[in-house]
């Protein structure tokens, strides 16, 4: 077994077990260019490491929870994050540990270190997918080295990897990863070039930038740019950048630097060095025989090859193809910081001012044109915050995920959820809403007199009561849509009220004890000058958290007003005796309500067709979202007036738990939901009420019906149909 | 495709490649397995399997009917956590009379074709299982329920 293979020993025949990146950059030293040394673990030591640890069939049990094709990318993340913490919780069987210590000691034991992926089939000129696996800056010693492979390994799973394993064709039984240990080169400028540019053959194109590569590669510095005649080697163009900052190795791993202003003011190349760029490029092109995409840098004047692929134009997605939209959520921390100022400051601020601009006008006055026009207009309103979630709100969620994923990699805890211990907040809207219900369920609890009269619909002399009341409605009149009339919303409140009131709900956990001890323990684990950052970090999460939940709140809030106006519509078409009015388009409505001889085409509900077979769930898995066991009876929910048939101790069985349903959350002993994750609404108010939950269960809420027995086994996701379980 | 019919389809995908069955029966409370080679209707309805009538399993479903067989595609594989299917089918054993026996003598050699000199000697009784529930076990932990309702 070979688990180290320096870079001048590695052969063409090596490709399999030393990947890509390991034989080119080996190729380029045997041609004498420049290159950092190195050395590769080969990919049998990471065979050794899952074999012998076990982790082999651990990876496969995970993965095979569920169909592929059934899981959310929401669920690959989790996956992916669950297997990244078995590598992180898994250390090396001591005799593994201890040869590649001592081979890669006598080269790394003082030097820092780039370690670097390099899967077989990662770089080749088939497929192209640079950036799904990791890679490590400014690693220093032999234990932190060992580690980081670790890591880099555990990226062979990464969720960007799973997306794409069809084309990776990644395998659990073969697929492997080799390792380079690099000698880390801290230039003063650093760039890529491409030998020929995918937009016009005759061209080649540098780009670069002050400091360390990896800040151009992970996008977080914006590079200058030139293109360059291929034939000739003239500089045809300059684009030059906003420069502003470095990035640049410190004690431990790697920082931003504020850039000098006659740095910030000069592109980071000469001509000269454009010409010794574009040299590297075409003899690398000449050496490997195809165009090569080549990371480089400058230390003083002599230029550093890091890495050469050849360059192939990814194939062009298909329009419903969306994972690259799904890759570009993964965000780094000053791009989701820019992204909640946004939020906060516009975004918000400019939803609420819509939702209470289209709330006064008076729509009961409007003419049935004057309607259409009304509703149309809602409808494209409501659309363009649509968007707006789509474009900025999702992808702030990536917060949660950067400090879930830096909280395992320093802490290394056992549940790979324990970050969102530290996350939980006590301002979230749709906690503050469930207090109000929950004190109003307080007073009736107390008050006889009060809960007769509710009971009996007569009329309510509580003043204390009334004006909570009216102050509910006036702030969460959303929590009633989907209830046409005032007093049907009204009568469907007090009905929670009541059932609320006769039973214990849930209190909300709090988190005194362990939260703050979490978080400092966290903190303790950054050298000093890092920690002001860190606790940064914290403050990002934790909004992003906030906002995973109260997003969805408002954007209900303007949902709502559209509904209203709907609802008018539907009020004035009430003669008209439509069957299923509840079911038509916002389009039918407008036909209809223009010309009230439109007949709207027939909703018909699905048809139970009888069969000589029954089908029953008896165990369905999901994913493990809420640690707890619940057990009750199902209520299913599918329309929103539902919600109020809720009884204490049910278990809330739906597609998707949304912002208008948590308020029977505190009533529920447990959620089952059909949309997967761990990060999603539904998982994040269970584990702030401490309340069982699964999610990502295929077909919930068709295999489920109201009134099954059901158990939630929130540790391991899995939901059982009948009695007598557990 | 519908939850159920997609099911039914993987049974009968099952039941088409595997060749064997686990016979769960009983007396007297002392529960007794064995291995049968095995075949199935068309509608699912019914499991059928050949034995000599000396055997402990004919003694025992002769005097219980109630009887389970196990169905399943595993490798002896770590990969069988993830990737192998097994099917319970509960019901009730009965010997077929000479009225049905040739069709599904047919059927049974139809798949069973070595094992014909076996189900044509005097002694060898062609069972039949009216089929209560499948329990099919999936992905290690999946578990659904098909119940013949007629």
């Amino acid at each position: 077994m070979t688990l180290i293979i320096p870079l001048g020993k590695i052969k063409q025949q090596d490709m399999a077990r030393v990947g890509g990146k390991a034989l080119a950059l080996a190729m380029m030293a045997q041609y004498s260019l420049n290159v950092p040394e190195a050395l590769c673990v080969t990919t049998e030591a990471y065979h050794a490491y899952v074999t012998m640890s076990g982790l082999r069939e651990r990876i496969l049990l995970e993965l095979n929870r569920k169909q592929f094709e059934d899981m959310r990318w929401e669920e690959l993340w989790d996956t992916s994050l669950r297997i990244r913490n078995m590598f992180l919780t898994t250390p090396l069987p001591a005799s593994l540990a201890l040869e590649l210590e001592q081979s890669i000691a006598p080269v790394f034991a003082r030097k820092a270190a780039v370690v670097r992926s390099s899967a077989p089939g990662e770089d080749s000129a088939r497929t192209s997918f640079a950036g799904l696996h990791e890679s490590y800056v400014n690693i220093k010693g032999i234990e932190s080295i060992i580690e980081h492979i670790r890591l880099v390994w555990a990226s062979l799973w990464s969720d960007a990897a799973l997306l794409y394993r069809k084309e990776l064709g990644l395998n659990v039984e073969k697929s492997m990863m080799a390792v380079v240990i690099q000698e880390i080169i801290a230039g003063e400028e650093s760039g890529v070039a491409f030998g020929k540019n995918p937009l016009n053959e005759s061209e080649a194109v540098i780009e670069a930038i002050y400091g360390l590569n990896q800040g151009l590669v992970d996008g977080s510095v914006e590079p200058d740019r030139w293109i360059i005649d291929r034939a000739t080697g003239e500089i045809l163009s300059h684009t030059p950048a906003q420069r502003a900052r470095a990035l640049v190795a410190c004690s431990a791993g790697v920082r931003f630097e504020p850039l000098p202003s006659a740095r910030a003011e000069t592109p980071p190349l000469t001509d000269d060095k454009i010409n010794t760029v574009f040299s590297l490029v075409i003899e690398a092109e000449s050496l490997f025989d195809a165009p090569q995409d080549v990371e480089w840098t400058f230390r003083g004047n002599r230029i550093h090859a890091l890495q050469s692929r050849p360059i192939t134009a990814r194939k062009t997605e298909k329009a419903e193809d969306q994972r690259s939209w799904y890759l570009s959520l993964r965000r780094s921390f000053d791009n989701l910081k820019a992204l909640r100022s946004k939020i906060e400051n516009e975004l918000l601020p400019a939803m609420i001012l819509e939702a209470a601009r289209l709330a006064d006008r008076n729509l009961s006055q409007l003419a049935d044109h004057e309607l259409i026009c009304e509703i149309t207009e809602r409808s494209e309103i409501h659309n363009k915050w649509i968007d707006s979630y789509w474009s900025d709100f999702i992808p702030f969620a990536h917060g949660m995920r950067l400090f879930g994923q830096i909280y395992n990699d320093v802490v290394r805890p056992a549940d790979p959820y324990e970050f969102m211990d530290i996350l939980g907040s006590d301002t979230m809207v749709s906690i503050e809403r469930n207090r109000m219900l929950q004190d109003m369920a307080s007073i009736i609890q107390r008050d006889e007199y009060l809960a007769a009269a509710l009971r009996s619909g007569s009329e309510i002399e509580h003043a204390v009561f009334n004006k909570m009341l009216d102050e509910f409605a006036e702030k969460y009149a959303d929590v009633v849509t989907g209830t046409a009339q005032a007093g049907k919303q009204k009568h469907a409140l007090m009905r929670i009220l009541m059932e609320m009131a006769s039973h214990p709900a849930a209190e909300k956990q709090t988190h005194p004890a362990g939260r703050a001890e979490r978080m400092d323990a966290f903190i303790k684990r950054f050298p000093e000058e890092q920690r002001a950052r860190a606790q940064e970090l914290i403050d990002l999460a934790r909004a992003s958290y906030r906002m995973r939940d109260d997003d969805n709140l408002y954007l209900g809030k303007i949902e709502q007003q559209l509904n209203r106006a709907l609802d008018e519509a539907r009020r004035r078409l009430i003669a008209c005796k439509l069957p299923d009015i509840e079911l038509l388009t916002v389009e039918e409505l407008c036909a209809v309500l223009e010309n009230p001889k439109y007949v709207p085409a027939q909703k018909s509900a699905q048809q139970k067709i009888a069969g000589e077979f029954t089908i029953k769930p008896r165990q369905l898995v999901g994913q493990p979202a809420g640690a707890g066991i619940g057990r009750g009876k199902a209520r299913v929910i599918t329309r929103s007036s539902e919600l109020f048939d809720f009884k204490s101790g049910e278990i809330l069985v739906c597609d998707a738990v949304d912002p208008a349903m948590t308020f029977v959350v505190p009533l529920s002993s447990g959620i089952v939901e059909r949309r997967g994750g761990m990060l999603i609404h539904g998982a994040i108010i269970a584990r702030e009420y401490g309340i069982a939950c699964v999610t990502g269960v295929p077909d919930a809420t068709a295999l489920i019906h109201t009134g099954d027995q059901l158990t939630v086994d929130g540790y391991l996701g899995i939901v059982t149909v009948g009695k007598h379980a557990l | 495709m519908d939850i159920e019919t997609k099911l039914k389809r993987e049974l009968k995908k099952l039941f088409k490649k595997q060749r064997l069955a686990v016979l769960a029966t009983q007396k007297n409370g002392q529960p007794y397995s064995s291995l049968v080679a095995f075949a199935v209707t068309e509608d699912l309805k019914h499991l059928i399997f050949a034995t000599s009538r000396a055997t402990r399993k004919y003694d025992n479903f002769s005097s219980d009917s109630r009887v389970a067989l196990l169905i399943d595609n595993r490798s002896n594989k770590a990969s069988d956590f993830h990737r192998a299917m097994a099917v319970t089918a509960v019901g009730a054993a009965i010997e077929v009379d000479e009225d049905r026996r040739q069709e599904l003598i047919h059927l049974y050699l139809a798949k069973n074709p070595h094992l014909k000199d076996f189900v044509q000697s005097p002694t060898c009784a062609l069972v039949r299982v009216s089929v209560k529930t499948y329990y099919v076990v999936r992905t290690f932990q999946n578990v659904m329920e098909l119940y013949v309702t007629s």
